[in-house]
């Protein structure tokens, strides 16, 4: 056992000095192999951020949202079936939601106004999220107008901007009191965008579910459950989307791997030849080549995971923002907590050392199979 | 089919140590017909040469399998989330019926490429290599074995479809959670740790004996399969309980989360190392027959028995140690 | 004793340009003697080299070492034996680019899985043999020729082998290194090695410390005496 470590340890010893002696051609391959671990990487990392994110905005969300529906459409919710509502057993609370979009032409984007349940604005006041602020370079005190349902003007003073602490729904948000709310969109009092209820155990969260749909039959009712899950997929998606369009990467990569490891130049099937020669067995030489590639594997991985670390956490991920976010024209300023999960470093492991390998195998038995009596000839 | 990451890595691995396989047991068939190591011809040195590659490629498979059977288990318990029902890896294998058989084909695999690296091994220590038929012959068992793995895997991958919201028709889509973990307890609590104890006790024996007599390797080897099944079992059925303190939680795979420190893998891993080298022991004693491996092979054979021998008394320590730390209590005066 | 029996060797075997380098070779070479192996290019005498040196396998035919067949042990067993009988100088010495003296000798010995610093030791001792022991740290590419010859034989006696096999060792020499190269094998062969080697130079022949001569033609041996 000691022997078979020690002789490791030599093998090891070798291929290290010799991957030195042969600097320039082994940069290419660890700049080449780094890069493909670094956009992988990102890619995984960001969407892994953005899908703990939607976990975490929807942790505190009630458990239910009832809509009512007209001709198969959503449409707005009377008091009365709130009040309906509240007598099904197990749900604790209860309330109707004020919300909808809004477009403003001059910053070709869609706002989310929305009524906030607690510390509404004072009338005529709103608060803003930071994406608004930034478009529209609105700061507190400033006034910002809007056309209303009926074309009149509507105008705001800001009265707070929301930082960027609250995370990615914020961005676009824009909280304004109820009455502003209704002047806005002329909604009647008494009529609500949607209800949401709270339900005390969260096993009867179904039983509650099928209730309401027996008491207002009208109605669809969504879970936060499903919510969860629906984002978990869509994110699930859009990142194997990417992942299938880095295919071509890295299978351009492993065509690189393959030609490097097997280009060998003449010298370096000298070497083997003299290596093989002097005593060096066909599975010793094996094993360098496999130290090499481990070597040559860990390293890339390693330094093309810190740089998409560095390019997820603390720069905001340039490169991937666009396609894995999706279609608002309002991104926030999002900036993921820094975390690093075994199962995905495991995912991204299979995922691009598993190619090299592959890729490389071949080429490095057939080097290892030169003749040792060729050095002879 | 769901478009995840690891499903990707998952398939991309099976997929590459299958065509591995495929190319090895076609290779098994021209070695199988010509091998003849007297000869000095081009083509037994070419044979020769050509086992080096499937050798290394093989040993590549066996280190992926190995890791994709732990991937395979956590990407079930993170798909959870997507299933209505699903609380944790259990549900998402039984979404569909290839769940459960993709699992137990994988760790089939592992075991038989885990076998046939050991038999390798034992085989490369005679100077004539007296198995090398009986060990391409085995890769053309096992290389079918694997294709199946992969397929039933992709089976199952392929007809996973999300619990997912459509805002068209969902009144009530996802309405009743049912928990599908609690049918896994199939065995009675004292049954099958009391089973577990004999077994390991049994096979203590024999290893003992084996490493003191170098007798009995073959009895070893399957004991030693016998305590994997038997360690299963019991661990669904009631080491899991202990861990969770929970009477109805039998789930195998928890453990393995940060939830519960961990300690999965203190079962799980000297669990499978023991069952591998024990299988190791006994396929070395088998070796013992010929010439060129009669001393090589008792040597080797007891030094797996060794090794699988710790690995099932860290696997026993762990065990008792779970259930002693355990605040739940099933029988009087066991805890 | 080194014996051949019938051994014959063919090269790209079944192609059109099949090329039989030794067509039945009969031969017994005692230990602790200096063997040389003399005839014109393309006699076969290397191609005899590396069978008996087990860097491959004749095609058929035995090689028998010590009174043990090694022509039809696989590959991994045959390096075994090699590397701890046979020690190599090659005609172009064959040194590692980029390497030092040191690391060079070192080469041989790292598959036997000797703890580094007993590697290193030894192969300084072997230098300091060779009268090396001040260009350890130079590189290969920077030695004189007489310099890489000494540093290869040191290289080819670090597994401490019993035979030595020398490939037109004196070909790239000039006369004095010649001499010199001729000191060492006679202080080789005092110290109990066997000494074998190819050579078309007329001073090895001549040379005092030589034991017997096989000379080869075609693919068979002519005559030894």
């Amino acid at each position: 056992m000691k022997i078979y470590l020690r002789r490791q340890l030599n093998l090891l010893e070798f291929t290290l000095s010799s991957l030195l002696r042969r600097k320039g051609k082994n940069l290419a391959l660890l700049v080449v192999f780094s890069a493909i671990v670094f956009m992988l990487a990102s890619a995984l990392l960001y969407s892994h951020a953005l899908r703990r994110e939607a976990a975490i905005l929807l942790k505190d969300a009630p458990e239910l949202v009832i809509q009512k529906m007209v001709g198969g459409r959503h449409d707005l919710l009377p008091q009365a079936n709130l009040a309906k509502l509240a007598e099904v057993r197990g749900i604790t609370q209860i309330h109707g939601r004020l919300w909808g979009y809004l477009f403003d032409p001059i910053a070709a984007a869609n706002y989310t106004v929305m009524v906030p349940q607690t510390n509404p604005p004072e009338p005529g006041f709103a608060i803003i999220g930071e994406g608004i602020s930034g478009a529209r370079g609105a700061e507190p005190g400033d006034q910002l107008s809007f056309k209303s349902h009926d074309g009149g003007l509507l105008t705001f003073r800001v009265a707070q901007v929301i930082a960027y602490e609250s995370a990615l729904a914020t961005s676009d948000l824009f909280l304004v009191n109820e009455d502003d709310y209704r002047r806005l969109y002329g909604i009647a009092p008494g009529l609500f965008t949607d209800a949401v209820a709270k339900v005390r155990n969260p096993r009867e969260v179904g039983k509650a579910a099928e209730k309401i749909a027996e008491l207002l039959p009208d109605s669809r009712i969504v879970l936060r459950d499903e919510i969860l899950r629906t984002y978990e997929s869509v994110f699930d998606w859009r990142e194997g989307l990417l992942l299938v369009l880095l295919t071509g990467a890295v299978l351009a990569f492993a065509i690189f791997a393959w030609e490097k490891a097997s280009g060998l130049s003449a010298e370096e099937r000298r070497e083997i030849g003299i290596l093989k020669a002097v005593g060096w067995e066909t599975g010793d030489i094996l094993l360098m080549k496999m130290w090499e590639g481990g070597v040559m594997s860990l390293s890339a991985f390693l330094i093309g995971y810190l740089l998409a670390y560095l390019h997820v956490f603390y720069l905001g991920a340039p490169l991937f923002e666009p396609v894995l976010k999706g279609w608002a024209t309002m991104y926030p300023a999002f900036r993921p907590t820094p975390f690093i999960d075994g199962f995905q470093v495991a995912t991204l492991l299979i995922l691009t050392v598993l190619p090299y390998l592959a890729a490389t195998v071949v080429p490095i038995w057939r080097a290892a199979i030169i003749d040792p009596d060729q050095v002879m000839r | 089919m769901l478009f995840h990451p690891s499903i990707i890595a998952l398939l991309l691995a099976s997929a590459l140590s299958s065509l591995a396989l495929v190319g090895s047991a076609l290779f098994a068939v021209t070695l199988l017909r010509h091998w003849n190591l007297s000869s000095g011809s081009e083509r037994q040195i070419v044979l020769e040469q050509r086992t080096y590659l499937v050798t290394t490629v093989l040993k590549l498979a066996l280190i992926f399998e190995a890791g994709s059977l732990l991937l395979f288990v956590f990407n079930a318990d993170k798909m959870a989330k997507l299933f209505v029902g699903a609380m944790c890896a259990v549900g998402t294998l039984n979404v569909n019926p290839y769940g459960f058989p993709a699992l137990i084909l994988k760790i089939a695999v592992f075991f038989l490429s885990a076998a046939w690296l050991m038999l390798h091994h034992i085989d490369s220590q005679g100077y004539d290599y007296p198995l090398i038929r009986v060990k391409y012959a085995a890769l053309l068992f096992l290389a079918p074995v694997a294709l199946v793995s992969a397929f039933v895997q992709l089976t199952y991958f392929l007809d996973l479809k999300a619990d997912v919201l459509t805002s068209c028709c969902s009144t009530l889509f996802g309405g009743s959670t049912v928990v599908t973990t609690n049918n896994m307890g199939f065995a009675p609590e004292a049954w099958s740790l009391g089973g577990l104890a004999l077994v390991l006790a049994a096979t203590g024996l024999v290893g003992l004996w084996h490493l003191k007599r170098g007798r009995g390797g073959l009895a070893y080897a399957l004991l030693s399969l016998s305590v994997l099944v038997v360690a299963l079992i019991a661990i669904v059925s009631a080491i899991s309980v202990y861990v969770y303190e929970q009477p109805h939680h039998h789930c195998p795979f928890c453990m393995l989360k940060q939830e519960y420190g961990y300690v999965g893998y203190a079962l799980y891993l000297p669990l499978f190392l023991g069952t591998a080298t024990g299988i190791g022991a006994g396929l070395a004693s088998f070796a013992g027959r010929w010439p060129s491996l009669s001393l090589a092979s008792p040597a080797l054979s007891k030094r797996f028995a060794y090794v699988s021998l710790l690995s099932f008394l860290v696997f026993a320590g762990a065990a008792v140690g779970l259930i002693m730390k355990s605040h739940l209590i099933l029988f009087e005066g066991f805890a | 004793m080194i014996e051949l029996s019938e051994v014959r060797k063919a090269y790209n075997q079944g192609k059109p340009n099949e090329f039989w380098a030794l067509r039945g070779i009969d031969l017994r070479l005692s230990l602790k003697a200096v063997t040389v192996f003399m005839g014109p290019s393309g006699s076969g005498k290397t191609t005899l080299l590396t069978m008996i040196g087990g860097l491959a396998r004749p095609t058929s035919g035995r090689v028998r070492l010590m009174e043990r067949d090694i022509s039809s042990l696989p590959e991994k067993f045959l390096t075994d034996i090699r590397r701890r009988t046979f020690g190599f100088v090659f005609q172009s010495f064959n040194l590692l680019k980029g390497m030092t003296a040191l690391e060079n000798v070192m080469i041989p010995a790292y598959p036997l899985g000797l703890p580094h610093e007993a590697l290193r030791k030894r192969a300084l001792e072997m230098l300091d043999l060779l009268g090396m022991a001040a260009k350890a740290e130079s590189k290969a590419e920077w030695l004189s020729g007489g310099e890489a010859q000494r540093v290869a034989i040191a290289r080819a006696l670090i597994n401490d082998p019993d035979v030595i096999i020398a490939d037109e060792p004196t070909a790239n020499l000039d006369g004095q290194l010649a001499e010199q190269f001729l000191e060492i094998m006679a202080e080789l062969k005092a110290r109990g090695k066997t000494l074998l080697m190819t050579s078309h130079d007329p001073r090895i022949r001549k040379a005092a410390v030589v034991d017997g001569i096989v000379w080869m033609q075609d693919g068979q041996i002519a005559s030894s005496d």
